[in-house]
């Protein structure tokens, strides 16, 4: 089909190209044909984007899908529409599904499903462990083969640091990372959140952040070693974003990614909710996510990570749990956060806090992601708004305010701490392909008719 | 504020009517931790009250009739259970007995699930026991009726905390500037916890001791810790007005790993259960190095002030945490805990039900709190 | 709103000589006597009446206090629901109890308090005393002495001040004053 879209008007951000301006966006066949200056195109369908933000699709790479075994918490149809409505275009799918995604069958299974019903682009992450288990490497070139992009048995880490070591240098070779959900299993063991004032006045042992600085330091040392990279998911202390810096700034192979719930909330958002409102919210399942939030301290850093870059790219971590799994006692409740739908207008506290500016906080969506697992081996492109790239575009409203209601969300998953809370940053359209996948209002589109 | 000017300015408006709320507003009783130093003694001086109708003849009051209490009990314990079924019999309540591990838990029923069925069958009152911390939070959110917590987890155990406070405050009358000493597991004891609240509250000074192993994270940091400014600008503190004691994190006591020095002085001294999981689960390296560290004993005792009340919440590890003799001695309050047990959960029940939350078809019609 | 002064410092002072005079009259003496006052100015109250015949009879007479708050029922009119005081009773068993109190009205405060006398013991004869009778009554209750009676609307409300426990001194009758919604019998929650 030749259709042709004019994205017109709107300050196009493609920090690829270093471009942040007024400016018009034509799309052609689901590729970008051009970026330039009052684009005159005869038969293009318009969507006037003045006074809007016009950038590239965001990418997550850190989504947890639950297909295929755990549909009945999200599937790959629910899961990426709720990544359109995020104004994600492009999602890479965990593999601790059931089966996990330690096969190459399986993988195959989920880009089929994705080819059949995904709105988005799924690039699907493998496990580094059969099973996830922590003892034997999984098939990992065959996997690569399959069209993985990465590897991790994120849920869980690879605990065991020769297995760790084995699986860096396997990886390296076939020039992908390892993503490590960074945590040592026997210091958080019962942990249920961060271990702090808030896990000693509400009574639920906690999780010392020495536990996710330990096995940071511990991946990084693997990393050097071997000459491999290593992905540090979910970064969420001080301390491991010192280690990285520090680590980076030697020439170590580490990139790291940062969760929007690990750039806003505190524990505190165990203890008294996301806005602090009182004691009724007390015990807020919706907040209990591994890693746990942590104290503001920690958040600051993870903020000045971000900024400085060292932190690669803001990823959701988005993890899906049916209601029944929330509702009870928090001892007992699932760990995670829904996250793609709220992801945007949360990372935008920063923005709006003044600690990022709006093409940096796009770069870290976008280009910062695609760069930190070289994703552009596997779409060229991606994350870009270079004349060819795939048309995967976002349109923001930076500053229009709305209220978080999850019942309203694509995503089975409504656990959020976020319910009732103001947030400012609005996903107004998401273009995967060439194709819309989400817009806000009907109305965004000019009925036919041509530019000029 | 005494009791009797209150009393006259409520004769104001003589003919007015009782208003439900009036003077107390809590539905539940889950933690003393946002506890202001007048609902303290509000329940102070009720105990009084209960104290005088169980020294009766006949200890029955009809002030609970009509009102139904559940005791849901999932974690067992005769002593605390019996003590509510007393103290709501005292009242003339109709009580009921659930012992969660019997019933429709094993079957998977959810917590919610439970107390939903339990109000609409007609529970006002539910006295929750939960081995899980934050139980009785999720409860009262889904319940039109009230919810006293009876111990939840490693969280709080008001009414022990509030009957040691009677305890002490009848023996010293008043704990302000006092020295108490909490010797033992503080990081699994929810008895601690809220004493802590209770007695920092009313001002007294209390140090917990015990292994460092067992002193939980953050006790003891004098000031709170200060937020940075990213973080406070993204969650916006609660309105400390109507939650006067949500300012302080912690409550602010003193951290001590060696006995002998916390005792020095002590005016009260309360021994924890120590118990056997803990010992053997790689906190302390056994009985006999913890018992030798931080039992409370006569040698230790005399360090603290002549008289000094002993204190334990029960039942006892006689030899471990407490000795024999001291736990018997003169100046063991122990069985006095006991018996102002009653008082004070009958104290409770009265000023929850002050507030008019009711469950069953009773609660239709009548706005949820 | 018009206000009334009803009784001053010396009505009052007369009313509970005449009252005191009258109970040992009508009981013959003070053998067996007991009085109760009714918190919280019936304590006052039922102290000087004891004062009182102290120095006609040169007999004291056992008082003590009596807290109606955990028999009190929805409709009792009495004020405050949470401030519980521990009753003072001297033993009541084989007496004639006098209870004392301010005002009475409706009569469901002397009914409560008869509940919680029969808890105390058994008495011979239980028998009422009251500075003001207002009228009103809700249930079959009648005072054995009266200060003064006061016809009033529903809608005032009756004033009593006492040294003892207020500043001042004083019996007004607010008229137009008094809580209406104290009618309203949907219960007490507000």
């Amino acid at each position: 089909m030749s259709e042709r879209l004019l994205i017109a008007g709107g300050r196009v951000v493609d920090p690829a190209n270093g471009r942040d301006e007024l400016a018009d966006v034509l799309v052609e066949d689901g590729r970008i044909a051009r970026v330039g200056h009052e684009i005159v195109a005869d038969g293009a369908r318009v969507i006037d984007a003045s006074g809007l933000v016009v950038a590239p699709g965001f990418i997550d790479v850190h989504t947890h899908l639950r297909e295929p075994g755990l549909e009945y918490k999200e599937d790959i149809t629910s899961g990426t529409r709720a990544a359109a409505r995020g104004g994600f275009t492009t999602v890479c799918a965990m593999p601790n599904t059931e089966p996990a995604m330690d096969t190459r069958s399986v993988v195959e299974f989920v880009l089929r499903a994705a080819g059949e019903r995904a709105v988005v682009r799924v690039l699907p992450i493998g496990a580094v462990t059969r099973g996830r288990q922590g003892d034997e490497l999984a098939e990992l070139a065959d996997l690569a083969d399959a069209g993985c992009v990465a590897f991790s048995d994120d849920g869980a880490p690879v605990a065991d640091a020769t297995v760790m070591r084995r699986a860096l240098e396997y990886a390296t070779g076939l020039g992908l990372a390892v993503i490590d959900h960074c945590e040592e299993p026997s210091l958080t063991r019962d942990g249920v959140m961060h271990e702090g004032w808030v896990s000693t006045r509400l009574g639920l042992r906690g999780q010392p952040a020495a536990a996710e600085e330990a096995m940071v330091a511990r991946d990084i040392a693997l990393a050097e070693a071997v000459g491999a990279h290593v992905h540090i998911a979910h970064i969420s202390t001080r301390g491991a974003v010192e280690a990285v810096r520090a680590a980076k700034a030697r020439g170590v192979r580490v990139t790291a990614e940062v969760t929007p719930h690990h750039l806003t909330l505190t524990h505190e958002a165990v203890a008294f909710g996301a806005d602090g409102r009182a004691a009724e919210l007390a015990y807020e399942t919706n907040a209990k996510v591994n890693p746990p939030l942590r104290s503001a301290d920690d958040v600051a850093a993870c903020i000045d990570g971000l900024a400085d870059g060292t932190v690669d790219c803001v990823a959701t971590d988005h993890a899906p749990h049916a209601v029944i799994e929330k509702l009870c006692e928090f001892d007992d409740a699932a760990f995670g956060i829904s996250g793609l739908e709220t992801a945007f207008a949360l990372s935008m506290r920063l923005v709006h806090g003044g600690r990022l500016s709006l093409a940096a906080l796009v770069e870290r969506m976008t280009l910062g992601p695609a760069r930190a697992l070289g994703l552009e081996r596997a779409v060229l492109g991606i994350g870009t708004l270079a004349e060819g790239a795939p048309a995967d575009i976002v349109v923001l409203d930076p500053d229009a305010a709305w209220v978080v209601e999850p019942e309203r969300f694509a995503s089975k998953g409504k656990n959020t701490p976020l319910a009732g809370v103001e947030l400012r940053g609005q996903v107004v359209a998401t273009m995967a392909g060439g194709r819309l996948v989400f817009e806000r209002e009907a109305a965004l589109m000019a009925a036919g008719g041509t530019h000029g | 504020m005494t009791t009797d000017t209150r009393a006259a300015d409520q004769t104001q408006t003589l003919d007015a009517p009782a208003t439900a709320d009036e003077g107390w507003r809590r539905r539940h009783l889950l933690d003393l931790d946002d506890f202001t130093v007048d609902e303290l003694e509000q329940v102070m001086a009720a105990t009084d009250t209960m104290k005088e109708v169980l020294s009766r003849e006949v200890p029955r009051v009809p002030a609970l009739r009509g009102t139904t209490v559940v005791t849901l009990f999932y974690e067992n314990s005769t002593r605390t259970r019996t003590s509510f079924e007393l103290a709501g019999k005292v009242l003339g309540a109709d009580v009921i007995n659930i012992a969660a591990s019997a019933s429709s838990v094993t079957k998977g029923e959810s917590l919610v699930d439970t107390v939903q069925t339990l109000q609409a069958v007609g529970a006002d009152v539910l006295v929750m026991r939960h081995s899980r911390s934050g139980a009785p939070y999720l409860a009262a959110r889904h319940a039109t009726c009230s919810v006293v917590n009876a111990g939840d987890g490693l969280h709080a155990h008001p009414t022990q905390a509030l009957l040691d406070l009677y305890t002490m405050r009848s023996a010293l009358g008043d704990v302000h500037g006092r020295k108490v000493v909490i010797v033992g597991d503080i990081m699994h004891s929810r008895v601690a916890r809220s004493n802590m609240w209770a007695l920092t509250a009313l001002g007294a000074e209390v140090v917990v001791c015990g292994p460092p192993t067992l002193i939980p994270a953050g006790l003891g940091t004098t000031t709170a810790p200060a937020s940075s400014p990213d973080a406070r600008a993204f969650s916006p503190r609660r309105d400390s007005k109507e939650h006067p004691r949500m300012e302080t994190e912690l409550p602010p006591v003193r951290v001590e790993t060696d006995l002998d020095r916390a005792v020095e002085g002590a005016d009260v001294v309360m021994a924890l259960r120590m118990q056997l999981e803990r010992m053997h689960g790689g906190f302390v390296p056994g009985a006999r190095e913890y018992s030798r560290l931080y039992q409370v004993n006569a040698e230790r005792l005399a360090r603290a002030k002549p008289g000094a009340l002993v204190m334990h919440p029960g039942p006892m590890n006689e030899g471990i945490e407490i000795s024999h003799e001291v736990a018997h001695g003169l100046q063991s309050r122990v069985e006095e805990q006991v018996a102002n047990g009653v008082a004070v959960r009958m104290a409770v029940l009265w000023l929850v039900t002050r507030t008019g939350a009711r469950g069953g078809i009773r609660a239709v019609g009548r706005g949820a709190l | 709103m018009t206000d009334a002064l009803v009784m001053s410092p010396a009505d009052i002072r007369r009313a509970v000589t005449r009252i005191a005079h009258e109970i040992v009259e009508h009981n013959r003496g003070t053998d067996g006597l007991v009085l109760v006052g009714m918190r919280t100015r019936g304590v006052p109250l039922a102290a000087r009446i004891a004062r009182a015949i102290e120095e006609f009879e040169g007999e004291r007479v056992p008082t003590g206090s009596l807290d109606i708050g955990l028999y009190r029922d929805d409709l009792t009119e009495r004020g405050p629901s949470v401030n519980i005081q521990p009753s003072e009773l001297p033993d009541i068993t084989g007496k004639r109890v006098v209870l004392v109190d301010d005002v009475l009205y409706t009569g469901r405060t002397v009914r409560a308090a008869l509940d919680a006398l029969a808890d105390y013991g058994r008495p011979d004869a239980i028998e009422l005393a009251v500075l003001v009778d207002r009228g009103h009554r809700e249930l079959p209750i009648r005072a054995d002495y009266v200060g003064k009676n006061i016809p009033t609307s529903q809608s005032d409300d009756v004033q009593v001040r006492l040294h003892e426990v207020d500043e001042e001194e004083y019996v007004r009758v607010a008229a137009g004053a008094g809580d209406t919604l104290r009618r309203s019998r949907t219960g007490a929650a507000s």
